[in-house]
């Protein structure tokens, strides 16, 4: 128990200075912190904004767990955009060839086309990087882009809804539509499972030891005997998935279509992917610190409303606590070190 | 489609226009990778440069106090990953990363508590870098710094202790180098670098300022400087590469081709050429193995565990690579 006190340190630090700087920026924006603060935890947390912040987190678990498993065998996926949208587009591909299925089957169908392909969009960065040496940081980044343009393309000019004047595709047919449950998405079932299965194969199988081993050391983990470039085929296709079937869960609820842009300017691939490092790849870490990231952006629109503070603070400060955490954390090995 | 009129002396300038913001940012990331920093924030500090020179531009109505605010603008956020990853030791890859969505959202909340614009700063007041032979200066800069850095990197003294810090800091050390003072200089610079990049991307290739306008140019210069080896010549044919297809691409989009395939087709080709380098760095190193003439430098010994490619340890913030 003390032991894991102790790892949250660094991240309370990371945290307090981060608000830190937001209050200083509410300061200069002329506004009182106090009540920025106080509008960011009514917003996203009261009756009025609970469940836009549920809406908007289940993406953003999805995105920062599609970073978290490969970043826990050591691997940075920043290909989150090309495989959201892979799956986004997938979706709606599915929907528009079998438009008659029954919701039943319909909507695990497109789930799973969509994480197929999210999967397929994953995995190649990795094989690219095992088989001939191209850096995964860098490919599953640049593979983004053709997929996004291929993407837009297809909603623009093929899939487009000509009645609406807008970049969008029809709405999808009724069994594509994801059911509601009162004020929350069926969507949060989804999530649910996926977060279950994460952490059920990180904690309780074998394949989760080897990931964690590989990510904290590649060569000794190779050596030992585990087969490290399978794992980072795995890893990769099992981010790249989850972030196809968040796709898919963006374009089968409201509202009910492909929006070009929508998938990409909210912009949940980038905030998922720093509260999985704010967690340090630590699955259950991810959903808290997605919930939390998720928290702070709805708040931040209300932040906008109730003070004179635009409400791209909270992605500052999303990514002010990562740089004072990898600060804070590397200060932290340096000192135990020492004492060592 | 008119391929004879594709190419003619406009294409020429636009090639020059696409290349320049690449260019300086790519020239930053070599000096980086050859001090033995991993800089992967170059998107991030052009981008706060595009916002810096803009908001110098407009508030003191010279564009050259533009590009003196996006230089310091670019030190300043350098200074941040310089001060974390060399002094405190933290992750490079972790830190350019953040750097760069703190910029992106840096940038939009200044443009809007600054600037007073939402999303896109414009205006018929707002001024932009002067043309030479329908060039902005920088561009010219960005070609003479080639050169230059063939020189510095060949022919000085401080070049060659700063490729030292970056190959063997150890060796470095025992001579009375200091090594993280070169890699506070190197990286400070290389924001310096990609201040002007960003003040050629918003006050010389337009004149103005939109909320994520690098559109991952400094990703393609983090490329560039791996597919030229960290070789100013080789950076500059890379970033070269980028420059064709996007003027191209531009001139193509004229000719109906649609938007889409145009903007992607820079990012599609840098990724295709990385791919081809290391295909060919493989067949190289195979042929070493094989016992080989060892040509060139870095002819490091095989590693004994043949199944982990060196290039995997960057994501642990290792900074050798390809």
């Amino acid at each position: 128990m003390k032991a894991q006190v102790a790892a949250l340190r660094p991240m309370l630090i990371a945290l307090g200075l981060a608000l830190l700087v937001g209050a200083v920026m509410m300061l200069v924006s002329g506004s009182n912190p106090i009540t920025g603060y106080a509008a960011i935890l009514e917003g996203s947390l009261g009756p009025e904004g609970w469940s836009t912040t549920v809406t908007l987190a289940i993406l953003v678990v999805g995105s920062a767990l599609a970073v978290a498993l490969p970043l826990r065998a050591g691997l940075v996926n920043l290909g989150g955009e090309g495989q959201l949208v892979g799956g986004g587009i997938t979706a709606v591909l599915v929907a528009t060839a079998l438009p008659d299925l029954p919701t039943a089957i319909a909507l695990p169908t497109a789930l799973v086309a969509a994480g197929l392909v999210g999967a397929l969009i994953g995995f190649l960065p990795a094989l690219m990087e095992n088989s001939i040496g191209v850096p995964l940081l860098i490919s599953s980044l640049l593979l983004s882009y053709p997929i996004v343009a291929l993407a837009s393309y297809l909603v623009r000019f093929p899939l487009l809804d000509e009645g609406t004047g807008l970049p969008q595709t029809e709405i999808l047919p009724s069994g594509y539509q994801m059911p509601e449950f009162g004020e929350v998405s069926g969507a949060l079932v989804v999530m649910a499972l996926i977060v279950a299965v994460v952490i059920v194969i990180d904690r309780a199988m074998p394949a989760g030891y080897e990931i964690r081993l590989t990510g904290l050391n590649r060569n000794f983990t190779a050596y030992s005997g585990v087969r490290v470039d399978d794992i980072a085929l795995r890893v990769m296709a099992g981010g790249g998935a989850i972030a196809g079937v968040v796709g898919a869960l963006i374009v089968t609820n409201f509202p009910y279509r492909y929006v070009d842009g929508s998938l990409i300017t909210p912009g949940y691939v980038w905030t998922g992917l720093l509260a999985a490092m704010l967690a340090r790849a630590n699955p259950i870490g991810a959903v808290v610190a997605g919930v939390f990231f998720a928290a702070l952006q709805v708040g931040g629109s209300a932040l906008e409303r109730e003070t004179f503070v635009p409400r791209e603070l909270s992605s500052i400060l999303q990514a002010t606590v990562i740089i004072i955490l990898a600060g804070a954390l590397a200060l932290n090995a340096r000192k135990s070190q020492k004492v060592a | 489609m008119e391929w004879g009129g594709i190419f003619d002396w406009a294409l020429f300038e636009s090639v020059l226009r696409a290349l320049t913001p690449v260019l300086l940012a790519a020239l930053a990331g070599l000096l980086c990778t050859r001090v033995g920093v991993f800089n992967i924030g170059l998107e991030g500090l052009m981008l706060i440069g595009c916002f810096a020179a803009v908001a110098g531009s407009w508030f003191s109505g010279n564009a050259w106090m533009g590009v003196a605010a996006a230089v310091l603008a670019g030190m300043a956020m350098a200074g941040i990953l310089s001060y974390f990853s060399v002094t405190l030791g933290a992750d490079a890859i972790i830190v350019g990363i953040a750097l760069n969505l703190l910029a992106v959202g840096l940038t939009s909340f200044l443009v809007r508590t600054v600037l007073g614009a939402q999303g896109t700063f414009q205006d018929p007041d707002l001024k932009g870098l002067p043309l030479i032979f329908s060039q902005s200066p920088l561009t010219y800069l960005s070609l003479a710094l080639v050169p230059a850095f063939v020189f510095f990197l060949r022919r000085t003294v401080w070049g060659f202790r700063l490729q030292g810090v970056g190959e063997v800091p150890g060796a470095a050390r025992s001579l009375g180098i200091n090594t993280h003072l070169y890699q506070h200089m190197v990286v400070v610079a290389s924001g310096a670098l990609c201040g002007l990049a960003g003040a050629q991307l918003s006050l010389g290739n337009v004149v103005l300022f939109s909320d994520n306008m690098t559109a991952g140019r400094g990703w393609v210069a983090v490329v560039a400087v791996m597919l030229g080896q960290a070789a100013p010549i080789g950076t500059l044919l890379a970033a070269l590469l980028f420059g064709v297809t996007d003027a191209v691409g531009v001139r193509l989009q004229g000719q109906g081709l649609p938007s889409q395939f145009t903007t992607a087709a820079p990012y599609a080709i840098t990724l295709i050429a990385l791919i081809a380098v290391s295909v060919r760095a493989r067949a190289v190193a195979r042929h070493r193995a094989r016992g080989g003439p060892t040509s060139g430098r870095g002819g490091s010994p095989p590693t004994p565990l043949p199944s982990t490619s060196p290039v995997t340890s960057t994501a642990q913030g290792d900074t050798t690579h390809v």
